[in-house]
Formats: structure tokens, sequence, C-alpha cells
């Protein structure tokens, strides 16, 4: 059995401790809003925070995530957060949605050490997140716009 | 060749297998009361198959429509508010059930969501449920109060009178026990309130909290994960496999054999995938494709050398190129493309006694339908299907075969049903099992006579049929002609007297279908950038030039017109650094009977770089029902289009596919994006599609760009600077 922290609560889950924290926190505990996009860290569809840090779930050992606060999409409720949540939900960024959790997971990540990214700080945050539906432009508003309404 | 071109031009397919449906039945009335359905607080008031109105003041809209990000639940709930005259927020989506009868796309005959039809089809009907059901609530209220109907008045979602108001909710009861107005009247434009304005999407809110479900996410009690190991080449087939390294994968519970291949059952994910990487299959290779792309495109230059079946025959093209002043010719090549949706294909199945149940992003319901019952030996509406957001699609998730719905299906079957079955594909099985945008080469030759004009046109495609072979052939393959493979083509608008489109159609194993655009994603470039060549060899401006050859295409005119004024066409670009060149590069394009102009700019950097940096597109969609929807989707195609431009394509090596996954089959991301501007044509036209008619025009917009900037030509996609 291990144990780990995800959204604050403790789950003890009985997992090979190299099973990839997303299929963890997918198929074991619960929490779909962090998706698989490709398993192999190139689209960023199962971006999680591992203690404030965002991470690829799907390269993350469950138990590298050992004794962290693990947060997922469901788990955020903080001032940025909100921010980011209500400027996705002004300016209808989503279309499939299905990258969008790992999407607002990057962003959220950006805004918390980087008040005012510049369109460059965005590109290199983002750009590890893959949306097929490209809602790249509205995606880089979103975040300006939440940027401001934190100002 | 007349009827191929109104055929396509309406885009109504029929499925051959389609034995017994009740073609577009407008609104089935289903008259219920409050307490009868599964979820009593929200079921009282069902005047049709597409509205129900609870006693808690809840409009839910029944979509027939896959949501897949192209904005369509939004779209047809912006039709029901407008008629209901109801709330913007009272308002929810849900997915309709499998049921022809009553959910066929009305372009179709069938229940499909493809073509860029939601809003086209439904637009009537729709606004019809929503008027019916107001209707209804108004009756409700005059017998209520006791007052003429004509004297009563609706707005968001409050019926009033004097000061008497009631909302649906509370009007739900009585309004179930009227009688369904045969007739009902719809509102002028005039009085629109919802039609042509933003309004919110409906699924925005799931989408941003990680609630909203898609198959992915589906977990029955005791189900099963299945992860299905599939033959390294097309044609090839199991012959043995030994499943002892699989079995001794602690969690694993089955190793079956079906029909596309071996399926590994356990009670996750990982679990399953590990048992799938360690088994052993033996493959019987015998019958599978061994060629390789550049065989493939050896075989289509020759078959290009020779005439094909005709599509289109206008004048003498033949005679007049013979004759001409200036001859031009070019070949295009296209590579295949994979749809790479961002949630890999996945199904889930459960088998009853009665029937069977699928949890699906489920596209093509009665085509799926009669598929799953053929395999199971049920009726079709034996197969009760839930339809689910689908993360993407592009057109994938209605495939012609339901190949992936078939084999959850097979695999369910193979346990004998003793658990659901979610059938989970990887990104590197969902990019290898082909049912790819066909390769395809072009062969044109024009001809311009002394005064520059344009007399003749030749267009040779060579390319793999979609529709041959499956229950849309019947329809849409007469003659030889495929019309997705010559759309976009065979309907040439610019006026040039002499114009012969031809088709060749070889059969290869690799499996292809519709990708976003369909026919138009290549026909559009081969058009656009050859007219772009012929208005350089004429030596004038290519704006000026098709406006001249579009003076009978008002509406193709149109968005030419407004995306070059919008783009500030002809005035100089803004000068790059040091080493770079800039250029601008505009296509115009009709598919799915919108029209689309784009203007591109981009910056050649030294070393064969290049970035798209700007792009105005213009688009004529007839009634813009939701404007901001429009926008998404014409950003989204621009951008969707840009990926195949810069870096699409599937390729063979002795028949296997050389790519797996997004490393390497690269697809445009943020820092890549563009800056897009979308200018609407006001227009009273009926509303035409949006989810495709956006990636035509970017791919030849680049390349006529990239030819402004660096004289270079590029003809074979995606797009390298030498």
């Amino acid at each position: 059995m291990l144990t780990l922290n995800v959204n604050g609560y403790s789950h003890q889950v009985d997992v090979a401790p190299d099973t990839p924290l997303l299929w963890v926190l997918r198929d074991t505990i619960g929490y779909t809003g962090t998706k698989y996009g490709c398993g192999v860290g190139a689209c960023g569809a199962c971006t999680v925070h591992l203690n404030g840090v965002p991470v690829r779930a799907c390269q993350t050992p469950v138990s590298s995530a050992i004794g962290r606060q693990i947060v997922t999409i469901e788990g955020i409720h903080d001032q940025v957060a909100k921010a980011v949540q209500a400027a996705w939900e002004k300016l209808d960024v989503v279309q499939c949605g299905y990258c969008q959790s790992g999407q607002i997971m990057s962003a959220v990540a950006l805004l918390k050490h980087n008040r005012k990214p510049s369109d460059a700080d965005i590109d290199n945050a983002m750009s590890g997140n893959i949306c097929r539906c490209d809602t790249y432009s509205r995606i880089r508003a979103a975040i300006h716009e939440a940027a401001q309404s934190l100002a | 060749m007349d009827d191929i071109r109104i055929e396509n031009e309406s885009r109504r397919y029929f499925i051959q297998a389609g034995v017994g449906l009740t073609l577009g039945i407008c609104l089935a009335p289903r008259m219920t009361f409050a307490g009868m359905g599964s979820d009593p607080a929200a079921t009282a008031f069902e005047p049709n198959a597409f509205v129900r109105i609870g006693t808690d003041n809840t409009v839910t809209v029944i979509s027939k429509h896959l949501e897949m990000g192209e904005g369509t639940y939004t779209g047809l709930s912006t039709l029901v508010a407008e008629e209901l005259d109801a709330a913007w927020a009272q308002v929810r989506v849900e997915g309709a059930p499998a049921d022809a009868t009553r959910y066929a796309n009305l372009f179709m005959g069938i229940q499909l969501t493809g073509g860029s039809t939601a809003i086209a089809n439904s637009f009537e009907q729709m606004r019809r449920a929503g008027a019916t059901a107001r209707a209804m609530l108004v009756a409700a209220a005059a017998q209520r109060w006791h007052v003429p109907a004509d004297a009563i008045t609706v707005r968001q979602g409050v019926v009033m009178h004097g000061k008497r108001h009631a909302t649906f909710g509370e009007l739900a009861d009585e309004a179930a026990r009227l009688p369904v107005p045969d007739q009902v009247a719809l509102k002028d434009p005039k009085q629109f309130i919802y039609i042509g304005k933003k309004f919110p999407r409906k699924d925005t809110y799931d989408k941003i909290n990680g609630s909203a479900i898609y198959t992915q996410d589906i977990k029955l009690p005791g189900m099963l994960v299945a992860v299905a190991a599939h033959p390294p080449l097309f044609g090839a087939k199991v012959k043995s496999f030994d499943a002892q390294r699989t079995k001794a994968v602690k969690g694993v519970v089955d190793v079956v054999a079906i029909p596309s291949g071996v399926a590994v059952l356990a009670p996750d994910f990982w679990t399953a995938k590990q048992g799938r990487d360690v088994l052993s299959v033996d493959w019987d290779e015998s019958e599978a494709l061994r060629l390789g792309t550049s065989e493939i495109f050896t075989q289509y230059r020759e078959l290009a050398a020779k005439p094909g079946a005709i599509a289109r025959n206008d004048g003498n093209a033949g005679q007049a190129i013979a004759g001409a002043a200036k001859r031009l010719e070019a070949d295009y090549e296209f590579p295949y493309l994979a749809h790479a949706a961002m949630e890999p294909l996945n199904c889930v199945v459960r088998l009853g006694a009665d029937g069977c149940e699928i949890w699906n992003g489920e596209q093509s319901q009665t085509a799926d339908q009669h598929a799953v019952a053929a395999v199971l030996g049920l009726k079709p509406e034996q197969v009760k299907i839930n339809m689910l957001y689908a993360g993407g699609s592009y057109g994938r998730r209605a495939n012609p075969h339901s190949d992936y719905v078939v084999e959850a299906v097979q695999i369910a079957k193979a346990i004998n049903g003793r658990a659901p079955v979610k059938l989970v594909w990887t990104r590197e099985d969902d990019m290898r099992a082909g049912y790819y945008r066909p390769m395809y080469l072009h062969r044109l030759t024009g001809a311009l006579d002394e005064h520059g004009n344009f007399v003749a046109w030749q267009q040779r495609i060579v390319g793999q049929s979609i529709m041959a072979g499956t229950g849309f052939a019947s329809h849409m393959v007469k003659n030889g002609i495929d019309a997705t493979s010559v759309e976009g083509a065979h309907n040439l608008p610019y006026a040039i007297p002499n114009v012969m489109v031809d088709l060749h159609s070889p059969t290869l194993q690799v499996p292809v279908q519709w990708w976003r655009s369909v026919g138009s994603s290549h026909t559009a470039f081969a058009v656009e950038t050859f007219v772009d060549e012929a208005a350089h060899a004429a030596g004038r401006d290519p704006v000026e030039f098709r406006r001249a050859l579009l003076a009978k295409e008002p509406r193709h005119l149109g968005v030419l017109e407004l995306a070059a004024r919008k783009a500030g066409w002809g005035a100089a670009l803004p000068a790059g650094k040091a080493g770079e060149k800039r250029g601008r590069g505009i296509a115009v394009h009709k598919s799915f009977n919108t029209y689309v102009a784009q203007v591109a700019e981009v910056t050649a950097h030294p070393g064969g770089r290049y970035s798209v940096d700007r792009v105005v597109c213009a688009v004529d969609c007839g009634v813009a029902v939701n404007p901001d929807v429009i926008h998404a989707q014409m950003e989204g195609g621009i951008g969707f289009g840009l990926s195949a431009a810069l870096y699409g394509q599937i390729t063979l090596l002795d028949g296997r596919v050389e790519q797996s996954s997004f490393p390497d089959y690269p697809v445009v991301r943020i820092n890549e994006m563009p800056r897009v501007e979308v200018h609407i044509v006001v227009s009273q036209e009926k509303p035409t599609g949006v989810g495709e008619p956006g990636v035509p025009p970017i791919a030849p917009a680049v390349a006529n760009a990239l030819f402004a900037a660096t004289g270079q030509r590029l003809r074979k996609l995606p797009l390298r600077l030498a």
C-alpha cells in the first residue's frame, strides 16, 4: 500500500511503485479530469501539480509522488485558479475540451510564479500542451485576462 | 456530370445498409407526464423529441448531434431558446439516444454528425421544436388565467399576461396535458434575440473543472479495460499468439483473439497495457501491404499519365492547351494524414440479455447500430448508444466500418459478455490504425492566351476512394467518381471556358477515411496555388486575377474582397529583421456550402525555417447563428490546417507506418499559432456549416505567401522551403 495526498485528501493505493501517477489518479482513485493523451509526455493533457510544480502525470512514477502534495484539476480552488477558470469561461476558450484540464493546470502554474507573463513567457509555459482544436489564441488571451484580473 | 455536382452541393448521404429507416421525421410527439421519466423533477413536459421542460424550470435540449468541440450543443440550444423565448441560463443540453426515426440528420436520413451539417439540417427543426413548446406553455397559461393565448407574451423564460406571470417550470405540468399543435409560426429574423449574437457555450463549465465525461472516463461496475494488439502491417492477420508472459502480469484477467488482433483485459488500463506489451503474436503477413510512400507515389505518377474517369468536361481543354500562348504544368503531392484527436479512440460496451449498450463519443449512430447488430445477431434498435462528449474527432469517430466500435464489441463478445469492456487505444494504436486522409497526386495543366486570359484547366486527381466499399458508396460513387475525391476541384468556380477534371481511384490496403474538410483538404491546395501560379504567369495581382474570374460568383467574391481589404492587401508588409523575407498570400474556397477566404502573412527565416504570423479570414456561412462559435471554428480550422501544412504526414516504409505519436507526428503548438482575425459576411441566406470550411484555404494561402516571400513554389505537403 502506498499513501498519496491528492487534492488535500489522503489515499491508500495498492499499485506497483512504477505505475504512472496518471493511471493511479484516473483508474485507482477516480480523478478522471486528468486526461490521457499520449503517454509519452508530449501533449500535456495529463498535467497535474506536484508541490505546486506542473508535471506530466504519465511520466511520473507514483512512487515519486509519495509525500508530496498532488493537485489535479478537481482540486484547484485558490485565487489564481479561480481567475484562470473565470477567464476561460469569459472567453469561451474550450472546444472539445479534452486537453483543457492540462492547459488550465499549466496556466495556473505559470501565473502562480509570474503574475504578468509576456507572450514569450506564455509560449514557454504552454508549448508543452497540445490542443488539436487549436484554441491557442484564446488560451493566450485568457491567460492575459486572468493576469489582469489578478493584478 | 451535373448529377454529381448537385448531390455534392447538397451533401445528402444515404446509407445503403439503412434498411427500414423512417426518414426525416421533423417532430415525433412523445407526450409524457410528470413522474413518468427516470428523473421526475426534470421530466414534466416533453412536447417533442428535442425539448424537455422540467418542473424545476430547466429547459433540456436533446441534441441529436455529437459535441466534439464544434459548438453543436450551443448552436442547437440557440435555435430552441430563440423560438421558446427561454432564458439562456435555464437551458441545458443532453445527448440524444440512437434512434434514426427521431434523430436522423435531415440531410442524410441517418443519425450522423458530419459534413458540417449540424446547424444547417437542424435550423428549422430545432426552431420548430422550441416554438411548439412555447405554444403549449402559452396555451397552458391561457387556460389557467382564462385569457386568450394571443394576449400572452413570453420573455426570458417567463410567461406573462398583465400583472400575472409564471415560469416555464410552473406551467410544465399543465402544458404536458395539452395537445401538441400541428402548426406553429416561427419568428421573423428581425425578432431574433439569440440568433446572430454571442451567447456562452453550453459545455464550457464542465470542461474547465474536469467534470465533463468522455468515453475515457466511463467506469462501470465490474468493467474490464481492454488494450489490443493490432497487426504491424495493413492486411496482416493473427497466425497464433503466446499469452504466457501476458498472463504472468499481475492483474491481467484474460487474453482473447478477435478478428482485428488480440485483446488483453484487466481491471485497469495500465495493467492491460503492460500485458499487451509483452504479448507474443505471430502474424500472418502473406497478404499484407509492403509498399512504401515513395513506391505509391511512383504508381500514382504512372496513373497520372493516363486519362481517368471524367468528373467535369467543359469545352475542350486538351485542344485549348495545345494551341495556347502559355502553358503551365504542376504536380502536387499530398501525404496520408492522421486525425490525431486528443482523446485516442476508445469505446465502452456492455452486453445484456436483451441487447447491447454502448458509451461513446458517438458520431455515427445508425451505421454503428447496424454494424454492432450484425456482430451480435441483434436488431439495430437493440443497440443502445449513450452519446458522450468526444475529445475531438475531425471525422475519425464516424468510421464507415465502425472499426473501433466493432472491435470493442468483439472483445465483449469474446468474453461472453461476462463484464462490461472499455477498449482503450494508446496514442500509438490510434496513429497506426489507418483510416487516414488518403494520399493524393494532382496533375494540373493550364493555359493562358496571349492576353493572359485563363483559357484552359486540366486537373487529374489520383488517390484512393474514401467511399468505395462503404455503405455510402451507392450514393457517393457514380460513374467511377467518388464525389469526395473531386469536391473542390470539379466545381471549380473560376470562369475558365475549357475545364477537364478526371480521376483515378487506385485501391490499396491502407484504410482511408474523411478528415476534416474531406476532399477540400487537398483540392483547395492544388486549385488555389495553381491559380496563383497562373496569376503570376499572367503578370497580374493574385486578388485582381481571381476577382476577374469570379465575376459571376458573388459569395466567393464577397469573402475574397473582405479578406483582402481587412488584411490590407496591396499595402506593403512591415519588413522583417535582417535576413528575413516576408510575404502575403491569399486563397478562397467553398466547402460544405460555406465560403471562406484567408490571407496569410509569413516570414521566411534564414535556413529554411518559416513562421505564419497573421491570418485574416472572411467567412460567409449564411445566417450567423452564434458568431463567436463561428470565430472559434475558423480559428480552430486554421490551426488544424496549419498543422497539416507545416508538419502533417503519415509515411510508410515497406508497409510499416513510420509515425506513432506527437514526437514524430508534430502538430501546431501555441508558439506556432498565428494571430487570427475573423470577419463574418452579413447574410440572410440559410445557415451552412463552419466545422470544416476554415481548414481548406490555409495551406494554399501559406504556400502562396511563401512564394511571395521567397519565389519558391511549394507543391508538396507538408510545405518545406529549400
